[in-house]
């Protein structure tokens, strides 16, 4: 209250106490502040520049929405008058900007925002640094307003620069003129992009390159503080060449001249050269400059005795990392992880998964680089990344028995992360039967050391390790008796997590009711992930918040992975049936049922299943009539990619059973951008139409950017057929109209069923079907490589059953099967045989229809 | 934008502080000696610009008493830096070679300079004639 009354009084120590003691210690919410502000408002009106400038400065520092409603209108006037004196003027300027930041709705834009530029013109260096710091708030919320402060910035900023050191004797500090000045204006200049006008463009960068020249210049004075005031004035410039991005040569120069300050002797200095390197680096015109300097980052990484500095160069080389270097900043990384601080090592962990994901040429070193960083770093490596690793694992099969072998090889190790654990107890548990056949890592030996570690193990873990066993009892039935015995055992079917034990008893119940078949189909092998957007990526934009290095991830970004939020799995089919699925009718309106499927084993070698997904970022297909290649690779296998472009992935998921099919067409908006009026329409030709019948669902008009539409589609077989229906798609994508049409593969060999025959049987219905039309015999030359397996494979994919010993030549195949239709059932055989030497095949097809042994032979001569 | 601007010796105690964007009273307390724990702890080798929570830290050591400068990311480091010092300079001007008892009899009189420097977390003013120039003419009145 005394300082209240201290500030009506007349004298100007007592305002000043009275003021001083208010702006320290009453904040916004104090009742004090109507009286408060009845006294500014006196003082404001009384005209003395003193009073004036006290009054202006509480209002400065306590700033509260009252007093911004009653003064909010005044300031202005205040500060473009005429004649307020100078110091009134810096005081209303910042005055003004405080207001702004706490009520901005509250400062209304009036004719008073030109006056405010004109103020950069002023004579007083005090007033042009206040306005400036009002302006350059002011500007990032409208920028239109103030554009024309550009050309007087940028004048300003020239006359200040290339002044003499007489001219602006009071603010020349240590022989640097207005140091602080030119960082304001500089930054202010950082709020637009680079002048059109060439006239100031080119002052711009006069004024750029004599800052960098300055510096170069050998310094006027020994003192610390001129070099320090200069290289204030060096590196807001810096950071303005690097925000316009248009000049190649400064950035250039810049980056040089960084890299001449990560030697210097001064720690401040370093940690600000790799700073600024940081952004420098995602710029396309200097990124190469700044990997030269790769060394001495490495260098400083291992002798920089300051963390942060540290941590600003394990910035810096996430930021460089690019396919060259990528191995050797990811070695480096790691041995950094080792020693790091225990604050920064997730995000540590985070970047080395990211750059070994982006950069992995060879995707074994991949494997190997993420299992280093679960030894090293093991609790901090977040779910996502070991997620990921198990997505990227199951979806490139070239790398599983590699991977299979290395972490059978580090759970050797006596002390094991937990993550390790769970890593490689899922992919012994998918791909174990790949080691299996060496002694060192046979099935006992792979279980029993999983086993070692479970009881150390929390129980999501041990969960996911009783998943793994059940797997092992489908893919190695010798240790079935072993698993089940542990799974009998009382702490397991009695343990006390509910999770556990209810594993434990269905898994035990599994192994010991089910047949080896449907066990097959239950503990199939993973399909591949589909991909989506990657989460590792988001998580760690999460953690570093407005940091620029994850931006510079967003810019550098050509291909978006995903991480699945756990395995899920989707339904895979092939068009064989074994034996009869308990799965539901296929017709019906349930849900799709995983029907069953080919045993595991004899999937050893072929990739016709899995590969699905994975290659979809390849070449886009062509439309209509040129998807011919997409359809020939539909022949024998029913899931996969069909088309792609730069707008839609359409894929495809289907399964047939006798003369029945569902097929499953999924529409993958890769834009972000909504699809409108999105029509797909089957068209089947003619005669087409009376021999197979197709029934879809309706589909939503509109597709979201980045989302997946489902179409079901269900096929019926009249009877056979030659042509393929055509999928036409019609959207609107942004303003145009897109038409995409592509032949869908639905073909005769579909409706095809393998039938099991000994050998006699088979050479009597061959003479049956002796008929000349109904055999039809084709020569063509190979054109992928005549692997035997892979032979074998697509003539299962394609429907027949693969007859062994039947043929006294054993390279040849002979296969037999049954097409459906709704009116007959066609008997069909057909024989292959290869001449390696040649490298030419010789297929003869007999069926008890002519047109079918056509269409068949046309289809299969395709496929080899 | 400046944060807050503190001073602080050896022993952890405070001999000024302003703070340009409020906080709780009793969570500055807390504030200034987490803060100067993490300037103490470092030596001489180490850059003066800490990482804190949400924030920079730049300070200065001046013999016994250290001068921390909280700023958010948009401000240019090493500009504040020096600062720093020039402010140390002037108070020097003011008070003729300065030292940390001045700045404790004299806690107002250096405010006035502070406010003087630095208005709503922006510098505004560093022309050292200028920021004595209105405590000098308060000086010549007091004495009259």
């Amino acid at each position: 209250m005394e300082a209240v009354n201290l500030l009506s009084s007349n004298r100007y120590t007592e305002k000043q106490i009275g003021y001083l003691f208010i702006s320290v210690l009453v904040n916004s919410n104090s009742e004090l502040i109507r009286l408060i502000n009845n006294a500014i408002k006196n003082d404001l009106a009384s005209r003395n520049p003193t009073f004036m400038g006290l009054a202006l400065h509480c209002i400065a520092s306590v700033g509260s929405r009252e007093m911004a409603e009653a003064f909010a209108g005044e300031i202005p006037k205040t500060l473009v008058a005429g004649d307020t004196m100078d110091s009134v003027k810096q005081s209303a300027a910042l005055c003004l900007l405080r207001l702004y930041r706490t009520s901005p709705d509250l400062v209304p834009m009036g004719d008073w925002t030109s006056r405010v530029v004109h103020l950069l013109n002023d004579q007083h260096l005090g007033v042009v640094t206040a306005a400036t710091s009002l302006i350059t708030t002011l500007a990032q919320k409208n920028p239109e307003e103030f554009k024309t402060s550009v050309s007087l910035a940028v004048s300003r900023l020239s006359r200040i620069v290339t002044s003499a050191s007489t001219d602006l004797q009071d603010y020349t500090y240590y022989f640097v003129p207005a140091p602080w000045l030119s960082v304001k204006l500089l930054r202010l200049l950082q709020c637009y992009p680079p002048p059109e006008d060439p006239a100031v463009r080119g002052r711009l960068t006069e004024c750029l390159e004599t800052i960098l020249n300055k510096a170069q210049e050998p310094p006027k004075s020994k003192k610390v503080q001129h070099s320090n005031a200069k290289n204030a004035v060096l590196f807001e410039a810096i950071s303005l060449i690097i925000h316009h991005d248009s000049e190649p040569n400064l950035l250039v120069r810049a980056c040089n001249q960084l890299g001449q300050f990560l030697q210097h002797r001064e720690t401040n200095l370093r940690y600000l050269a790799l700073e600024s390197m940081c952004t420098l680096a995602s710029s396309e015109f200097s990124h190469e400059a700044v990997k030269t300097h790769i060394e001495t980052v490495i260098n400083a990484l291992k002798t920089e005795r300051d963390v942060s500095v540290r941590q600003r160069a394990v910035d810096l080389l996430y930021a460089m990392c690019d396919r060259s270097n990528a191995q050797q900043i990811v070695a480096e990384m790691l041995s950094y992880l080792e020693t790091a601080d225990y604050s920064i090592r997730e995000e540590i962990v985070l970047k080395v998964a990211i750059l070994a994901e982006k950069y992995a040429v060879d995707y074994t070193w991949y494997v190997d680089t993420i299992l280093n960083l679960i030894r090293i770093a093991g609790d901090y490596v977040s779910e996502e990344v070991w997620y990921r690793v198990i997505q990227i694992v199951i979806n490139r099969d070239d790398v599983q028995g590699y991977a299979a072998k290395t972490v059978f090889e580090a759970l050797q190790a006596p002390a094991c992360h937990e993550n390790l654990v769970k890593v490689g107890g899922y992919i012994l548990g998918e791909f174990g039967n790949l080691i299996a056949g060496d002694p060192r890592s046979s099935p006992l030996i792979q279980f029993n050391l999983l086993h070692s570690k479970f009881h150390l193990c929390s129980v999501p873990t041990r969960a996911l390790l009783l998943s793994t066993y059940i797997k092992f009892v489908n893919l190695f039935p010798e240790v079935k008796a072993t698993i089940q015995d542990v799974l009998r055992s009382d702490s397991q079917l009695k343990n006390a997590d509910v999770e556990l034990q209810q594993r434990a008893v269905e898994y035990l119940r599994l192994s010991t009711v089910a047949s080896t078949d449907i066990l097959a189909t239950v503990l199939e092998e993973m399909p591949p992930f589909p991909e989506r957007e990657s989460s590792i990526l988001a998580k760690l934009k999460k953690k570093k918040g407005p940091s620029t290095v994850t931006d510079l991830e967003e810019t550098k970004r050509d291909r978006s992975i995903d991480v699945n939020g756990g395995p899920e799995p989707a339904p895979a089919s092939t068009s064989a049936v074994s034996t009869p699925s308990p799965s539901a009718d296929l017709l019906g309106l349930g849900a799709a049922p995983p029907a069953p499927a080919v045993p595991p084993a004899s999937a050893g070698g072929g990739g016709l299943l899995v590969d699905v997904f994975s290659d979809s970022a390849s070449a886009v297909a062509p439309l209509a009539p040129g998807s011919e290649d997409n359809f020939a690779r539909f022949v024998c296998k029913n899931n996969g990619v069909l088309f792609e472009n730069q707008l839609l992935q359409i894929g495809l998921k289907s399964e047939f059973r006798q003369n029945l099919g569902r097929m499953f067409i999924f529409y993958g908006n890769k834009t972000s951008t909504q699809f409108l009026n999105f029509t797909p329409t089957l068209i089947c030709a003619d005669d087409l139409q009376a021999n197979l019948k197709l029934q879809t669902k309706p589909v939503d008009p509109t597709v979201d950017g980045g989302a997946q539409v489902q179409q079901a589609v269900n096929i019926e077989c009249l009877s056979d057929f030659t042509e393929a229906p055509v999928l036409n798609l019609q959207f609107r994508y942004g303003g145009t109209f897109q038409n995409v049409s592509v032949k869908l593969p639905i073909t005769l060999n579909k409706f095809f069923q393998p039938t099991e025959m000994a050998s006699q049987d088979f050479f009597q219905r061959w003479k049956q079907l002796s008929n000349p039309q109904q055999e039809v015999q084709n020569i063509f030359k190979a054109k992928h490589p005549m692997d035997t397996e892979i032979t074998k494979a697509k003539i299962i994919g394609f429907g027949s059953a693969l007859l062994e010993e039947v043929d006294p030549n054993p390279a040849n195949f002979v296969g037999a099967g049954i097409i459906h239709t709704k009116t007959t059932q066609i008997g069909c055989l057909l024989r292959l045989e290869p001449n390696l030497q040649a490298q030419m095949y010789r297929l003869t097809l007999r069926t008890s229809k002519d047109t079918v042994s056509q269409r068949l032979c046309e289809l299969l001569s395709e496929q080899f | 934008m400046i944060k807050f601007f503190l001073m602080v010796n050896k022993q952890g105690q405070t001999r000024l502080s302003k703070y340009y964007e409020h906080i709780e009273i009793n969570k500055r307390t807390l504030l200034e000696t987490e803060v100067i724990k993490s300037c103490l702890s470092r030596s001489s080798e180490q850059c003066s610009f800490i990482e804190y929570k949400d924030f920079k830290l730049i300070y200065r050591q001046y013999a016994a008493l250290f001068i921390v400068v909280g700023v958010n990311d948009i401000e240019n480091e090493m500009a504040i830096y020096e600062f720093i010092h020039n402010f140390v300079e002037v108070l020097d001007e003011y008070f003729s070679r300065v030292s940390e008892l001045d700045i404790m009899f004299n806690l107002d009189k250096v405010h006035i300079i502070l406010d003087e420097m630095v208005l709503n977390g922006c510098i505004v003013e560093t022309n050292r004639a200028r920021i004595l120039a209105p405590l000098l003419i308060l000086d010549k009145m007091s004495e009259s």
